[in-house]
């Protein structure tokens, strides 16, 4: 008894701590957003139609994510991909990001603009990603 | 009779005036854009294939080419082949920065030095920040470089690291370095480094009668100030003024013609908003700031600026060449007496043009990224 009363106290706080670091990279992924993708991805995430794919709602981003993740890691994703139903084929380059940091840019992106995504991606799952 | 013959008249001087060499006012808005012509009698002819981005490209004085790679590697492009030159410092490839703009010195032949600029790291700050230097290149290797300027602090953010190179009739170097995203501190403070241009000698001292030598604490080697990201420049061939082109913010990209000492309001005034649509600030001028010779809206990102000097082209002698990121196209810009008279299409949709140059051949010679240099050819 005294242990689920320990349980349910420390358990809420579990959750708000998690909450608290997913929060505080979305945060710091949205001025890395601002600083290295927000030229050609736009402000709103939304892309340009034909040229360079949406993340706003993009259905590749969220059922290839590790692709998407590398994308960014290594530069790029070679050929023709299709999102939302249109066509893309024009190489991102690699922006020399820290795995950190494209953790954060991945937590902002898959939370914003109607993106919605439960789980948080960690610096060390991009760090394990081989090209 | 009479009235078709008066309405012919009439259209006859309406087209008489639109074919007339008039002043092209920068657009008030962005719909304005459509008035952009296509030019039509060019080919383009790729020479050499290449995926990556060539940030760069200069002429050797047997017209074969020497380009950078933006992720830090030099190669010199002949008769098809490709060899890469060796000895490059280390390059720091972050965000818009890394292996930048290249130049021979005018007295290449006999001194065999070229300068290069690039995004470098190094102890200290985290980050990296513009960064030039010369070395000699001997038989395909760069021997005894010499880092003649590195803007500081470093910083972590990756844009605007400027970066072009440019010599001058009097053997005077010109670099351009960025605001680095931090345009509140940095383009209007001459105590620091980043939305200058400057000047040094080509050993890297620099020149004593440079605007801000005598100014206490200034960074000696600026020559202007007051810009966010020139990433284009050119000495004009007949005035051998240096020409700048410049990524503004939303609808305030810009020409300049680069005078000692001056103010180019980067950011206390500018004709463009922040890309969110805010405003940065309602002022479009001020005493002591320099009005730009021309700006765009919307902005086209010029990436890349060039003086046509060449007969080869029918009607394009004296005018401008930019590349515009966003658009993907190389813009031809018609200049009479320093002011803009059209606006032309030139390789639309192969991709973002990186870098134009006029080659020794008099032709046109465009980078492109993922596709590689192509060769303008005026339609016979």
């Amino acid at each position: 008894m005294k242990y689920i009363n320990l349980i349910l106290f420390f358990f809420p706080l579990f959750i708000y701590s998690q909450n608290d670091s997913l929060d505080i990279s979305i945060k710091k992924g949205k001025s890395l957003y601002e600083d290295f993708c927000l030229r050609c991805h736009m402000p709103n995430g939304k892309g340009q139609e034909g040229i360079i794919p949406p993340l706003a709602k993009s259905d590749f981003l969220f059922k290839h994510m590790e692709e998407s993740i590398k994308a960014i890691k290594f530069g790029g994703i070679e050929g023709e991909i299709i999102v939302n139903g249109v066509k893309y084929n024009s190489k991102m380059e690699k922006m020399g990001l820290y795995d950190d940091e494209i953790a954060d840019i991945m937590n902002y992106t898959l939370n914003s603009w109607g993106n919605k995504y439960g789980k948080m991606i960690k610096e060390n799952y991009v760090k394990s990603l081989k090209e | 009779m009479n009235k078709f013959f008066s309405i012919t008249i009439f259209l006859g001087l309406i087209l008489s005036n639109f074919s007339c060499a008039q002043d092209l006012k920068p657009f008030d808005n962005e719909i304005e854009n459509s008035l952009i012509t296509d030019e039509i009698n060019y080919e383009m002819e790729l020479v050499f294939e290449d995926e990556n981005i060539i940030w760069a490209i200069e002429f050797f004085e047997d017209n074969s080419i020497l380009a950078t790679v933006k992720s830090g590697s030099l190669f010199h492009y002949k008769n098809g082949n490709k060899t890469e030159i060796m000895g490059l410092p280390e390059i720091y490839l972050r965000g818009q920065g890394g292996l930048l703009d290249i130049a021979f010195h005018p007295n290449f032949k006999e001194n065999k030095w070229l300068y290069l600029s690039y995004a470098s790291e190094d102890a200290g700050e985290k980050g990296g920040n513009t960064t030039i230097a010369r070395a000699k290149l001997i038989e395909n290797s760069l021997l005894d470089l010499e880092v003649l300027y590195k803007a500081a602090p470093n910083t972590r953010k990756g844009q605007h690291f400027g970066g072009r190179l440019e010599f001058d009739n009097d053997n005077y170097l010109y670099f351009s370095v960025g605001d680095r995203g931090n345009r509140d501190i940095y383009p209007q403070d001459i105590t620091l480094d980043g939305g200058k241009i400057y000047r040094i000698n080509d050993d890297g001292t620099i020149p004593d009668d440079n605007p801000f030598y005598n100014t206490p604490n200034s960074k000696k080697a600026i020559y202007s100030f007051g810009h966010r990201n020139p990433q284009g420049m050119f000495k004009h061939p007949i005035t051998g003024k240096i020409w700048t082109n410049e990524h503004g913010p939303r609808g305030g990209d810009e020409i300049n013609i680069i005078k000692k000492g001056k103010n180019y309001g980067w950011p206390k005034i500018t004709y463009g908003i922040n890309y969110s649509g805010t405003t940065i600030t309602k002022k479009k001028s001020l005493p002591n700031m320099e009005q730009p010779l021309y700006y765009w809206l919307p902005s086209i990102a010029p990436s890349c600026f060039e003086y046509i000097s060449s007969d080869i082209y029918p009607n394009w002698n004296g005018s401008l060449l930019a590349g515009a990121l966003v658009f993907k196209y190389v813009e031809r810009i018609g200049l009479k007496d320093n002011k803009v008279i059209s606006r032309s299409k030139i390789a639309e949709d192969l991709g973002r043009p990186r870098d134009i140059k006029q080659g020794n051949d008099g032709y046109i010679y465009v980078s492109i990224e993922g596709k590689g240099i192509y060769k303008i050819l005026p339609k016979k």
